[in-house]
């Protein structure tokens, strides 16, 4: 065989098992999971049951869905609001300091991420970073405490994942051709408004590719809600992880975390679907070519 | 520079870049109506009045009128003026109808109205058909029309054209060159182009602005910047050109003088004034140099002597080199001569003994610089 096609299939091969072990069969055992019985001792009984299922049908679950999905949400729309001047700064940036303050942007993921969540913690609570300086700057009277709020939430999301909107946004800001907006302004459009029609749909792949990207971790996250939100309110990560590691109850774990799974998968076929479509359109647009 | 019709008008302006002097003190009135090129070789500033022009540069000094009213620090978007850019920059997420919709749609005007101007435009230009197109399934001198119909849908009151064919091939270039002047008369829009290309910018314009490092170095028609340089930058831009060291012997009368002209002694012509003894250059164009056999068909009158060194056939017509009798080794003239049917005979051996000369006054003398 020649040597080239070997090394190929040897790659290939080395990529299918890695998924096969450490993500399909998992996922697949999850999947099973989900459908047995509880039992006290060893976790799991046999007997195939959609009771599982039928307990995640419950009103509260629907809630903590919710919850999450709306967390989720709005910490991406944070992350966007900031990311976006955030990125455009970057990509419009003199070519000399670009590089820097890309690696900026990229340093944080050089430490664990639980690590710096607990140096968030320091920060927020009462007599710590932020208490301190708003005491000192005479803006409030006494010590204060964001630590185990929504906002406190946020901001650990924000912090966390705005390098995952920030990457993305700025390729696509990069690659924007200025004289488009040029072309807008010289036909009349402030820039506002050329903003709005030109830069803004043509960074939409950037826009939906970083939204994904935050999105995504944010509805499975658990230890930000846990240790920045106090655990008071209950996200879909922690429930997972409590079915699991608390309660014990791994075909109600199970479930939860496929009917998650299940929901993310159908968001990035959604997303796909669109960006075919997407180009979808513009083939279309050779087949019904006006007759000249 | 004070035209009454006048509908920009530039006052001494000047633009510095850090320390780069890109314009300095241009003065210029562009007339109503009229297809005005600025040309030069590339950093001359020619951009750099379009961008003062379309508002993207404010000039350092200066003053830049459209219309009577002074815009130094009118933005691009409020000015009555529309640009076809360099690469087009046609909205590549829009069909060609939104793109040309777009400067419609910024004014606010009404939906119908638009989209019978954009239907009219895109007729104009030939692109009627393409309308629900995308930009980047057209062809670059597609990308053309639709950019240029985007700027003309809008009515400016000029329109300004950055080297608007440098991305298309030649023949498509040739095409597109007649198509826009064309175009221009029927609109009757005053076109303001940049190009560095001076038989584009003489095949499409009433005017012609020479610029050199920032400054205006001409301003006429086509035929008066070829017959007529001002200068020898504006001579050596323009087309291939012998240039002759000479030195004024006497003044005839008038417009006549005699001068040594690479060490014979010639007849000259010229309007400007100057007195024996003077050093000047005589410029003459390829085409209007004349070659004889120096042995049998000697010309009347003065004539400078050469060898043939080259010729160099070109279809219509054949460039033959010849080399001048000199102490230094002579300087070599282009002469440009066309085949005439009676007479085949205009092949010459190298080294063949010639004779050179011009028809009387057809020659530009020049200050010796």
């Amino acid at each position: 065989m020649h040597d080239g096609a070997l090394f190929r299939r040897i790659c290939i091969l080395g990529v299918a098992a890695w998924l096969l072990v450490f993500a399909l069969a998992p996922n697949a055992g999850l999947l099973v999971v989900s459908f047995l019985t509880r039992h006290p001792e060893d976790f799991v009984a046999p007997g195939l049951t959609l009771e599982a299922y039928g307990r995640l049908m419950d009103p509260t679950f629907a809630a903590i869905f919710w919850e999450s999905v709306r967390l989720a949400a709005l910490a991406t729309l944070v992350c966007l609001l900031a990311g976006y001047p955030f990125a455009y700064g970057i990509a419009r940036a003199s070519r000399r300091w670009r590089p820097w303050l890309l690696l900026l942007v990229v340093v944080p993921f050089w430490t664990n991420s639980l690590i710096r969540t607990y140096a968030v913690i320091l920060i927020l609570k009462s007599r710590g970073v932020l208490s301190n300086l708003l005491e000192a700057l005479g803006l409030t009277s006494g010590p204060v405490s964001l630590l185990y709020t929504d906002t406190a939430m946020f901001i650990g999301f924000t912090y966390t994942l705005l390098p995952f909107m920030v990457l993305p946004l700025f390729a696509a800001i990069e690659k924007l051709d200025r004289n488009l907006l040029d072309a807008a302004r010289d036909l009349g459009a402030g820039s506002l408004r050329a903003f709005w029609n030109v830069t803004l749909p043509l960074t939409m792949p950037g826009i939906l590719a970083g939204s994904m990207l935050v999105f995504l971790p944010a509805l499975g996250m658990f230890y930000i809600p846990e240790l920045l939100g106090g655990g008071k309110s209950m996200l879909l990560g922690n429930f997972i992880k409590n079915q699991m590691l608390l309660a014990r109850d791994w075909p109600l774990g199970a479930a939860a975390s496929t009917v998650l799974t299940v929901a993310l998968a159908v968001m990035i076929v959604l997303w796909r679907l669109a960006t075919l479509r997407a180009r979808q359109d513009e083939d279309d647009d050779i087949l019904t070519e006006g007759a000249p | 520079m004070a035209d009454q019709d006048c509908i920009i008008e530039l006052r001494g302006v000047s633009k510095r870049f850090d320390d780069m002097l890109a314009l300095d003190g241009i003065d210029l009135g562009i007339r109503n109506g009229e297809f005005l090129t600025l040309l030069g070789p590339s950093g001359c500033g020619k951009t750099t009045i379009l961008r003062i022009l379309s508002g993207f540069e404010a000039p350092t000094s200066g003053e830049v009128a459209i219309a009577g009213r002074r815009v130094n620090d009118v933005p691009p978007e409020r000015r009555q003026v529309n640009t076809v850019f360099q690469n087009y920059a046609l909205f590549p997420h829009m069909t060609v109808e939104a793109n040309v919709g777009f400067g419609l749609r910024m004014q606010g005007t009404g939906r119908a109205e638009a989209a019978r101007r954009v239907a009219d435009v895109l007729r104009t230009v030939h692109m009627d058909g393409f309308a629900k197109r995308r930009p980047g399934r057209l062809s670059g001198g597609q990308q053309q029309r639709v950019a240029i119909a985007r700027a003309v849908v809008n009515n400016p009151l000029v329109l300004l054209l950055d080297e608007p064919f440098s991305a298309l091939d030649a023949k498509l270039r040739k095409a597109m060159q007649l198509e826009i002047k064309h175009l221009q008369r029927q609109l009757g829009i005053t076109f303001v182009f940049v190009t560095h290309d001076q038989q584009e910018a003489f095949a499409m314009s009433d005017r012609v602005v020479v610029m050199n490092e920032g400054r205006i170095e001409q301003v006429g028609t086509p035929q008066e910047i070829y017959e007529n340089p001002a200068n020898l930058t504006v001579a050596r831009f323009v087309g291939d050109i012998n240039i002759l060291d000479a030195t004024i012997a006497e003044k005839v009368n008038g417009v006549r003088y005699r001068a040594v002209v690479e060490g014979s002694s010639m007849p000259v012509e010229t309007r400007r004034d100057f007195a024996p003894g003077d050093e000047v250059k005589v410029l003459l164009r390829p085409e209007d140099l004349r070659v004889w056999r120096a042995v049998d068909d000697r010309p009347e009158g003065p004539f400078l002597t050469g060898r043939i060194e080259e010729t160099v056939y070109k279809g219509a017509t054949v460039d033959i080199i010849v080399r001048l009798e000199g102490q230094d080794g002579g300087k070599t003239l282009l002469a440009q001569e066309y085949f005439n049917e009676d007479d085949q005979e205009i092949s010459y051996a190298t080294g063949e003994t010639v004779a050179v000369t011009w028809v009387n006054g057809w020659e530009v003398v020049l200050p010796d610089a």
